[in-house]
């Protein structure tokens, strides 16, 4: 594929109305509202420009895209004036060479003439359009003030800023206010003291941007460009592939020298980011090649041995030979595996059916259980899928937005710069957060109703909501009544207009004031479209399931479900969240959500398997570690998750890994889970394999390789490998083929290929013979369980209180420049902005404790303690502490306790009462920690090589 | 498995069910969610607690595994 895109110079219009003209003599019809430009662009006429680019809005100042209008007056730029029916345009004429000649002899005039040895030499509009022009000489000359000698800015890791060579054409300052929404450019100066300058004439790297690669996209010229295109040139060809951090799900394409990426740039035809990255996706792939990763088969038989390197054959021998032994002695239930969400729907497939057919039981999860999977749960109960509703695009016809417990701008930060746009053209905004996130108030953003809740309180709010909403009559009934089962929608009414359930009566539970919840729900329930979005502060919770019904419920109540606009958005964390539930990555679910009780969908798989499957509900990770704790589990196969680092009470979690016998990882690097393995099966990045991943609006994507594996083998293939040595076999020779298959045996599928998403780009699931080009509204008309179910969500307080031992609630969540365990971003440049996880205290609980900030704190709960350095910050609430799960070393989660959600057993990572302390030594866990991980990276180091 | 941590995970199921007004409905809600979720041998821990006197079950739950225990009765 080529690497340069055709830029129709202004956004596509969206008028259903069209309009004829005449450009240079061709008639052309294009949608009203169309600028001429783009006009003349669809009829491959190509009209000079500068400050124009199809990502932004036309600006006009250029002057470069002059055409002629017969019958108007002077010469139009092209790009600020829209076509008319019957208008004649001339777009080349001595008039018009002379113009353009004379403003690109100014631009040269005062830019360096260092074409050959640019960094954008061959990949510059300035160069194309000095040649379009046809200049040839400079009259004014290059001796007179200039700003050639602008000093170089590279503070940024990424890219760097060449001030020399900008015309200022405002391309940069435009994609961060227009794309990205964080105004962290302006030009300051005027006349020829112009220039771009990042926050207050600061650095880059010191100024507020977020590193989202807009303004590098964005630039016509070198001045703002990639550091990799620097070293190594502009790329030759690229590969359109799908992001594989967040659960945005970015097209990108990766832009190749040969198998090398050189840069990825956000496909504007990806109809998730629609041109648009974070610094993440954009920046952060340099951990692909990093040295950590390991690309041989390892073996050990205890976790103190030294790793012995073996061939793929041996690996795999062993690992199977391992489980099976384990299964005779200990019985067929007494291994598992894990699927994850970092892995694609191929991968996650064939991992549970190697669970499911080879090792014969239901003992299968994923990643998910720790996140969404209340939403899973809740969802199903009350709308019949385990989905979000909506596309993102959604947004763009929503009034009122409602955030609950999620942070777009830091976790999903694509979606996030569609949420401000949104914000920013007028829609209401309601946060309901412990935290002040960046929502609540930033450039060109306020939050009309900050509900500052106490951790752990959301079912509370969210009765308090629907109370206000029933009992002030502000129900849709007629759609209730018509969409919904009657029996459950009064049982409803009944119980939220309970007196209990007033905003009033739970003002001390909440701590958010009563009239700020009246007003935000008469705002929910009656500003117009009216779109819920969530993240992990609500899932994440004693009663995460509780509170997604909850939330199902006030958008039934509302009839804020089933078209554009509005809908229940459940914000994934990963890239595959989604796709992994789908493909059946549950204990108590086959691909397609579908119980393993059922007979009929059993048969189904059956036939298709050629094997008998378990009628009964495996292991979730959480009872997996317990099984392994009283011995009746000692056998895991582990794909592409951490668990060692990512799950809650992290010292129970190595405890249950150390008392396993065998523990198979396969991974990229030797991440913690890694440190308790005794084979080490190398994985493949999302760069070197061929699948699909699905986002958060269902939207299944293709990733496709760019490279080959550097161990040789895709993921799927090697729990292929590894099927086959357990005995039971498979032979599919590439993805797609998998794929087929789930398309063979999941309804909502049965439209999928990889044929089909090479023609659409990407679809939504349900994608079947209903649905051929895919689903983005679901619930239109009818709910897929036929009638929504009210169901009644009785606010229970979490068992995790604090006492005079424990007085503070810690909360955790994520931040922009880190994904996850880290074990991705860590390993770029993304640790410049976050190097280390830090506890976020208010001024008054630090002063309380005599915390200045930077200070070292102890954050000491019922389930552990740890040591961070402490900053202050009013982001937080007196009584509330904050960090990150970015690192290692730092133990978030041996702090965090065994609550979970009552439904899903997703634990309570959102609460947990601690105590914080001024200290001046790591706590005796993180000494014990870095011990022992020392110890295994030294047998690492030391592991010994395969004999040929 | 641990027991304390099966009963806790029982209660807090019996939780959600408790808002139920009708009584029955809480109960096949708490049983058919221990049948859908739980392993076999979760299930099975929490029959024969329930059995042994059921110390720490909430009263709603303690029906619910009752009822549980007789659909598994023709299977022990």
């Amino acid at each position: 594929m080529a690497v340069r895109d055709c830029d129709y110079g202004t956004p596509l219009s969206d008028s259903t109305q069209t309009v004829s003209l005449e450009i240079d003599g061709f008639k052309v019809t294009v949608p009203e509202g169309t600028s001429i430009l783009r006009a003349a662009a669809t009829a491959g006429i190509q009209i000079p420009k500068l400050c124009a680019t199809d990502s932004l809005d036309p600006f006009g100042s250029c002057r470069l895209c002059l055409v002629q209008v017969e019958g108007a007056r002077g010469l139009p730029a092209s790009c600020t004036t829209p076509v008319g029916e019957g208008m004649k345009v001339c777009t080349q004429n001595d008039r018009l060479a002379a113009v353009r000649k004379g403003v690109m002899e100014l631009y040269i005039s005062d830019h360096p003439l260092d074409c050959l040895t640019c960094s954008a030499n061959g990949n510059c509009e300035l160069q194309d359009m000095a040649g379009a022009v046809g200049l040839r000489e400079v009259r004014y000359g290059y001796e007179g003030e200039n700003h050639l000698n602008a000093e170089k800015d590279v503070s940024n890791p990424y890219f760097q800023f060449d001030p020399s060579k900008c015309i200022v054409c405002s391309r940069c300052v435009r994609a961060c206010e227009e794309v990205q929404g964080t105004f962290a450019l302006t030009i300051d100066g005027r006349g020829f003291d112009s220039k771009v300058s990042p926050s207050q004439n600061e650095s880059f790297m010191d100024s507020e941007c977020v590193s989202c690669g807009a303004c590098v996209q964005a630039c016509p010229t070198a001045t703002l460009i990639e550091k990799s295109v620097v070293e190594k040139g502009q790329p030759e060809h690229s590969v359109v592939t799908t992001c594989a951090y967040c659960g945005v799900g970015c097209s990108f394409k990766a832009e190749m020298k040969g198998a090398e990426v050189v840069r990825m740039v956000p496909n504007k035809d990806g109809h998730a980011n629609h041109g648009h990255s974070c610094v993440k996706g954009r920046f952060a792939f340099g951990y692909a090649t990093h040295k950590d990763r390991i690309t041989k088969p390892m073996i050990r038989q205890k976790i103190t041995d030294p790793w012995q390197e073996v061939s793929w054959d041996e690996a795999i021998e062993y690992a199977a030979s391992e489980f099976k032994r384990i299964q005779a002695k200990y019985g067929r239930s007494s291994v598992g595996g894990l699927t994850s969400s970092r892995c694609t729907n191929e991968e996650a497939y064939v991992v549970q059916k190697l669970v499911r057919a080879a090792f014969g039981n239901n003992n299968v999860d994923t990643c998910a259980r720790v996140c969404h999977s209340p939403t899973g749960y809740g969802l199903k109960q009350t709308l019949g899928e385990s989905a979000g509703t909506q596309t993102f695009d959604s947004i763009r016809k929503t009034d009122v937005i409602l955030v609950i417990g999620a942070n777009p701008t830091d976790g999903h930060p694509v979606f996030g710069s569609a949420m401000k746009r949104r914000i920013r053209e007028g829609a209401r905004l309601i946060v309901a957060d412990p935290r002040q996130i960046d929502l609540v108030k930033s450039v060109h953003v306020k939050a009309d109703y900050h509900l500052k809740l106490r951790p752990g309180t959301n079912v509370a709010l969210i009765n308090a909501l629907s109370h206000v909403i029933v009992t002030e009559g502000l129900v849709n009934e007629a759609f209730a009544l018509e969409r919904c089962e009657l029996a459950s929608f009064e049982k409803w009414k009944t119980f939220v207009a309970d007196e209990r359930h007033s905003p009033e009566a739970l003002e001390d539970v909440t701590g958010v004031e009563a009239r700020l919840v009246r007003e935000a729900a008469r705002l929910y329930a009656t500003g117009g479209n009216a779109a819920i979005y969530y993240g992990l502060g609500v899932t994440e919770h004693s009663q995460g399931s509780t509170a997604v019904i909850g939330i199902a419920n006030l958008a039934m109540a509302t009839a804020n479900v089933g078209r554009e606009g509005v809908g229940v958005n459940p914000l994934r964390g990963q890239n595959n969240v989604q796709g992994s539930c789908d493909m059946g990555s549950f204990p108590h679910e086959l691909p397609g959500y579908r119980h393993v009780s059922d007979a009929t969908t059993r048969s189904l798989f059956e036939s298709v398997w050629g094997v008998t499957l378990d009628a009964e509900p495996g292991l979730r990770i959480p009872n997996m570690f317990s099984a392994a704790m009283d011995g009746s589990f000692m056998g895991l196969y582990c794909e592409g998750e951490d668990i060692a680092q990512s799950d809650p009470d992290i010292q129970h979690v190595h405890a249950a890994l150390r008392a396993m016998e065998c523990v198979v990882v396969q991974d990229l690097f030797l991440n913690e889970t890694a440190k308790f393995a005794h084979v080490f099966l190398p994985g493949a990045s999302f760069l070197e394999k061929s699948g699909t991943f699905t986002n958060a609006e269902r939207r299944i994507s293709p990733v496709r390789r760019v490279m080959t594996p550097l161990a040789g083998y895709e993921d799927w293939e090697v729990t292929q490998l590894l099927s086959n040595a357990l005995g039971y076999p498979m032979d599919y020779q590439h993805a797609s083929e998998i794929m087929d298959e789930i398309a063979s045996l999941v309804p909502t599928f049965t439209g999928v290929s990889f044929k089909k998403l090479d023609e659409l780009g990407s679809v939504q699931w349900p994608c079947n013979n209903e649905a051929p080009l895919g689903t983005p509204t679901m619930h239109v008309g009818t709910f897929v369980r036929g009638k929504g179910r009210f169901l009644l969500t009785e606010y229970v307080p979490t068992p995790e209180r604090t006492s005079s031992r424990y007085p503070l609630i810690l909360t955790t969540g994520r931040i922009l420049s880190q994904y996850n365990v880290g074990a991705q971003t860590r390993r770029t440049q993304n640790s410049l902005w976050h190097s280390e996880d830090r506890l976020e205290i208010h001024p008054h609980d630090a002063e309380d404790r005599g915390i200045n900030g930077g200070d070292w704190v102890g954050i000491k709960s019922r389930a552990g303690e740890t040591v961070l350095r402490a900053t202050l910050t009013e982001r937080v609430q007196p009584g509330v502490v904050y960090t990150t799960f970015h690192f290692p070393e730092s133990g978030a989660n041996v702090i965090t306790t065994d609550t979970s959600d009552w439904a899903t057993n997703c634990p309570e990572y959102k609460v947990t009462a601690v105590q914080v302390t001024k200290v001046t030594s790591p706590s005796e866990w993180q000494q014990d920690y870095r011990e022992f991980s020392e110890e295994q990276q030294n047998l690492l180091e030391h592991r010994l090589a395969a004999v040929d | 498995m641990d027991i304390e941590n099966l009963v806790k995970m029982a209660n807090s199921i019996g939780d959600f069910f408790s808002a139920e007004p009708d009584r029955e409905l809480g109960v096949a809600g708490i049983t058919q969610h221990l049948k859908n979720f739980w392993e076999q041998r979760m299930q099975l821990a929490i029959i024969r607690h329930y059995e042994a006197g059921g110390e720490g079950l909430s009263d709603l739950v303690k029906t619910a595994v009752g009822q549980l225990a007789k659909a598994h009765s023709p299977q022990r």
